[in-house]
Formats: structure tokens, sequence, C-alpha cells
């Protein structure tokens, strides 16, 4: 029988110990520990920046939970990246308060500012754009989070300063 | 002194939320004291007959959702808070969560007390990092003061709440499909029934209610059905939290007694329209409710009022629809929102919704058919409620169906002429 993981040639990647130490914290919350797979990819996923094959078989293998079916709950979530982000993500709500009120004309200035699309991110690896389920800022419209960061009103002026303020950070 | 507005009056806008002390001196943390003289029958009986309807949608009444679940056990039972508010056009909660997070945790020892559940979940959407903070510093006072943890204030309850934060996905709001996602699942919705109050978190009794349904039980506790009972304009109780978000002078969200009008939200609270814009049509209660009509402004914003003009009050929360924005598109990019968050179980919404998505396109572009007005027609109906596993198809359906009839002409000059709006 042809072990189907090692044919893919990939292993688990030691979790470091900060990430053992912030999953052990969430098990304490749950009475079994399949119940933990999502914080633990957000654990890693917070580290890592995203949530590789290596570290999705790392959480798999320490919580005992397949692999598939872990990968099941990766690829639900909209916030799990499975592939490679920038160093700051930028979630720009599109549902239909924003819409209303010109998400589609911001998106096309981050896309001429930053020359991404969505789905991409820059040559630098400062910024990741990506559309958002309504962020629930209705009265605020239109919004957009960079990581945890929410920001409201937007305009194209405002969209200017904030990567800007994340470019000064950088 | 009478309160009239209990689950904002802790609220001011650009101070930080009470911290445990404060929010105790302003009256706060009241309500297990006087549930816990009580049998826990007696506190779910209060409830039921202060007439508070569940707030995440369904209106349910919250006491009789209780009343369901079976005799305790000696075995664990669950309370969860549904916090995962994504419908599109709704945020109430964040007010809630971010601004006074002491009230949902007071609301949620009181409902665990009545329910008899030993842990409590906090289900928060990950997007509400300010409210996740807020919410965490608040579990830790109330550790800290006595209120969480083993024999609360002297009684033989006790009670463990931990926040869970989700990671994106409108569905987990269907309560069976938040309980898989919270049991480390993918979230497909389970097949009802059995009732979550009957089996639910890990096989056990469990009660999924929404923050702001919570936030009222400290105040029926605290201060008597008949007082809640009072709060409401005629025959209604309580108050609930309204709000409005697109073209008005004044968007946001209030507290307002149950059974203002959607004229009064509109008008007085929202300031009205902005200038140079006309109100076309509303949404009375997030993106899956039928659109309701200017004619229709001077409904209480009541569950049964509102089913008779053919929609749903859902949050509560309308969403404008002015004149210069094109109804199909709108009606396009709700669709789009629940084509993307379909979990997939099911056909109807799996693929219907995509579907309809696709045609939609098509009539922005001008490319549409006349019989592609029949096929949504037929889609309504296909995806509506009999059809799926769970509601969030019939949910999208709903703005669909109701923009085919009020909007014809406007889906026909599309099939004509492409969308004529910018």
């Amino acid at each position: 029988m042809t072990n189907i993981i090692a044919s893919t040639a990939l292993k688990a990647r030691q979790l470091t110990e900060e990430e053992i130490h912030e999953i052990e914290h969430e098990k304490t919350h749950y009475p079994y520990a399949q119940a933990v797979g999502l914080e633990a990819l957000k654990i890693v996923q917070k580290y890592q920046g995203w949530v590789s094959d290596e570290s999705l078989l790392a959480v798999s293998e320490y919580l005992d939970i397949p692999p598939d079916d872990l990968e099941g709950v990766a690829t639900f979530f909209n916030m799990i990246f499975r592939r490679p982000v920038g160093k700051n993500v930028i979630l720009l709500c599109d549902s239909v308060a924003c819409w209303m009120l010109g998400c589609d004309d911001l998106k096309a200035h981050i896309t001429s500012t930053l020359g991404i699309d969505y789905g991409e991110t820059t040559e630098d690896d400062m910024f990741t754009l990506i559309p958002v389920p309504c962020l629930g800022d209705c009265d605020k419209a239109p919004s957009m989070m960079v990581g945890r960061e929410l920001y409201r009103n937007l305009t194209n002026e405002k969209i200017d300063q904030i990567i800007a303020g994340y470019k000064a950070k950088a | 002194m009478s309160i009239n507005n209990p689950l904002t009056k802790n609220i001011e806008e650009g101070r930080a939320p009470f911290t445990f002390a404060e929010y105790k001196a302003a009256g706060g943390y009241q309500s297990f004291a006087n549930a816990v003289k009580m049998a826990p029958r007696d506190v779910m009986g209060q409830v039921k007959d202060a007439g508070l309807g569940g707030r995440g949608g369904a209106g349910f009444n919250t006491g009789l959702k209780w009343s369901f679940s079976p005799d305790p056990d000696g075995l664990p039972r669950y309370l969860v808070v549904n916090a995962d508010e994504m419908e599109p056009g709704t945020f109430k909660d964040r007010l809630l969560m971010e601004s006074d997070p002491h009230l949902l945790i007071e609301g949620m020892i009181t409902a665990s007390y009545a329910i008899q559940a030993s842990t409590g979940y906090i289900f928060l959407r990950g997007e509400y990092t300010v409210a996740e903070e807020n919410l965490l510093k608040a579990i830790a006072e109330a550790y800290d003061n006595g209120m969480l943890g083993k024999n609360i204030q002297g009684s033989d309850f006790s009670l463990d709440i931990y926040l869970h934060t989700s990671a994106g996905r409108y569905i987990c709001g269907e309560e069976t499909a938040l309980i898989n996602a919270l049991e480390g699942k993918r979230a497909n919705p389970r097949f009802k029934p059995p009732f979550p109050q009957v089996s639910g978190l890990w096989g056990r009794p469990t009660l999924v209610n929404n923050v702001e349904t919570i936030c009222n039980i400290p105040g029926i506790l605290t201060h008597g059905v008949d007082w809640f009972k009072g709060l409401g304009l005629g025959e209604e109780c309580g108050t609930r939290i309204s709000g409005v978000s697109g073209r008005v002078k004044n968007p946001g969200c209030w507290e307002m007694p149950v059974g203002t009008t959607f004229r009064t939200l509109l008008e007085d609270y929202a300031g009205g329209m902005q200038d140079g814009y006309v109100l076309k049509a509303f949404l009375p209660g997030g993106g899956s409710t039928d659109f309701l009509m200017p004619e229709h402004l001077d409904l209480p914003m009541i569950p049964g009022d509102v089913a008779k003009a053919g929609s749903r009050l859902g949050t509560s929360l309308i969403m404008v629809l002015d004149d210069k924005t094109c109804p199909v598109g709108t009606v396009r990019n709700l669709i789009k929102f629940f084509a993307h968050e379909s979990c997939g179980w099911c056909t109807p919404c799996r693929d219907g919704l995509p579907w309809v998505e696709h045609i939609l396109n098509k009539m922005e572009e001008g490319e549409g058919e006349m019989k592609d007005i029949e096929i949504l027609k037929e889609m309504c109906g296909y995806m509506g409620p009999g059809n799926t596993f769970c509601a969030l198809a019939p949910g999208a359906a709903e703005p669909l169906q109701s923009s085919l009839k009020y909007f014809m002409d406007e889906y026909e000059s599309h099939v004509k002429h492409g969308c004529s709006y910018n």
C-alpha cells in the first residue's frame, strides 16, 4: 500500500514553542482536541503569515485530526490563507452597503495604486488585496480592514494615507 | 429610576466601555442574585412571560426556546452566544460587544443559570477584533470578581465562559452550522430534529442565542417582567436595536421601543434621505429579506406586521435603496454574497445561487434575454422554503423574488438596453 501522505513528499514541520503554548491554552477551553482545529490554524497563521501544507500537517499530527478533515476546515473559512500572503492583508468589504457607496471605485483605486487585483500580492510582499463579505460596519461604509485594523468612511484620499502609513512603518 | 434604554444605557460614543466596577456601579450584575433565588424553570418562565423574541432574525420567543431543553441530568450542557454577525447590512451586535461587553457577560450568566448550563461559548466573527479584545477583558474581570468560575456569589452555580473567534463564514450564523464549527468541523448545517436544545454541542443540550437577545436578560431579571413589557409601544414588549445604512443623512443604529415604525427610524433617527436622493425601496432587516416600498414606511417594526406586507423583520436594520442605485445591481451584489457564502451542502443553494449570479451579471452587461427573467422566477421557487437544507438559499431568494415583483420594468429594461445606472 502506498502511503498517500508520503507520496506527496510533504512532511509536517515542527511547531514552535509559542505556537504549542497558545494551542495548549486553547485546548483548555474545549473537552475535545478537534474543537481547537480552527484556533490552531489561526495561531499558526498569526506566526507564519499563512497555512502551508507543512503547517497543516503539523497541526493535524499535534491535535490528532485527520489531515483531510483539517483541510476541510482550513479551506472552508475565508480568513484562513492556504497560499502565501503579503505582510499586510487588505480586506475590502464588497457587500451591499459598501457597494452602494462606491467600493468598486475604491477597489479600482487600490488596484491602480498598488498594481494588484483581488487575490494578488505586491512584488515587495507588502500588501495582498482580498474582498471580504459584509464587515458589519454598514453605517460607516465603505469600510475595509488591514490586518486586524478597521478603516471606515473610506475615500481614495483616505486609502492613500492608510497605504502610506503602512509603507512608512515597514 | 425607570430605565427605558436598558441595552445602550452604558454606551457613549468615544468613551471606553465600562470596567467591571463601573458597570456594577451603574446597576449591573444584579440579575443573577435575583435569578438564583428562583428555580431555573421559573427564570425561564419570566423570560417567556416578558415576551422577549429572539433578536437574531427569526424572532422566536426566547423563554419558550429555552423551555424545550430537557431537565438537567448532571452532565454538561451549553449556552452558545451567536456573535457571528454577518448578515449584510447588520451592525448592531458589534455596537453591543464593543461598547458594553459586561452586559453580554451578565446576560450569559443569568441565562446559563436558567438553562443550567455549565459552560458558555461566545462564537464571535473573527473580523470583530475590537469586540474580541473588549470581551476578553470583560471575561477576565468577571472571573477576578467572582461572577464567573466556581460557586458564583456563594451559590451552588458554577459557570465558565470562553470566547471562540471564527474566521469568516456567514453560514456559521445558522445555529447547527455554528455548533459544527465550534466542534472543529466544517460548518455545514445539521439535520433537525433533533434540535440543539435537546442534542447540540457534542450531543448535549445547547441553547444558541443572539447577542442582543442575551443582552435583554439582565434587564428582565433585574427590573421585572412588567417593566420590560412597559418598554414597548402598545402591546409590544421591550426595546430593540434598529438601524439604517445606505444614502441617508445620519446612518447608524439606535435602541428604540419595539413597535416603532420604519418611518420614525428612517426620518427621525437617520435624518431622512441625503439631499438629491429619493427613497425607492428598502430591505427591512438584512440582505435576506424581501424589499418593501415607501408605502410600507408606516408599518411598525414587528415581525407579524412586516410578514403581512410580504417580508421579514429579520435583524431590523434597514438598508435603503435610492433612486440613483440600480436595483438589479443591488440584487446581483446580494446574490454574489450568498453564492460565495453557500456552504455547498445542498444542490439548490450550491448550484442555484451561482446560476442566478451568472444571469444577473449577463443582465448588467446588457447580454440578458427575456427568458432569463422567467428562469429567475423559477429559481426563486427551487431555492425556496422546503427545497433546501437550511434557510440560506430561501433567504437569498427573498430580495430576488421581491425585486422581480416591484422592479420588473427595470429587469426588462436591463434585458433590452443593459444597465442605465452609472
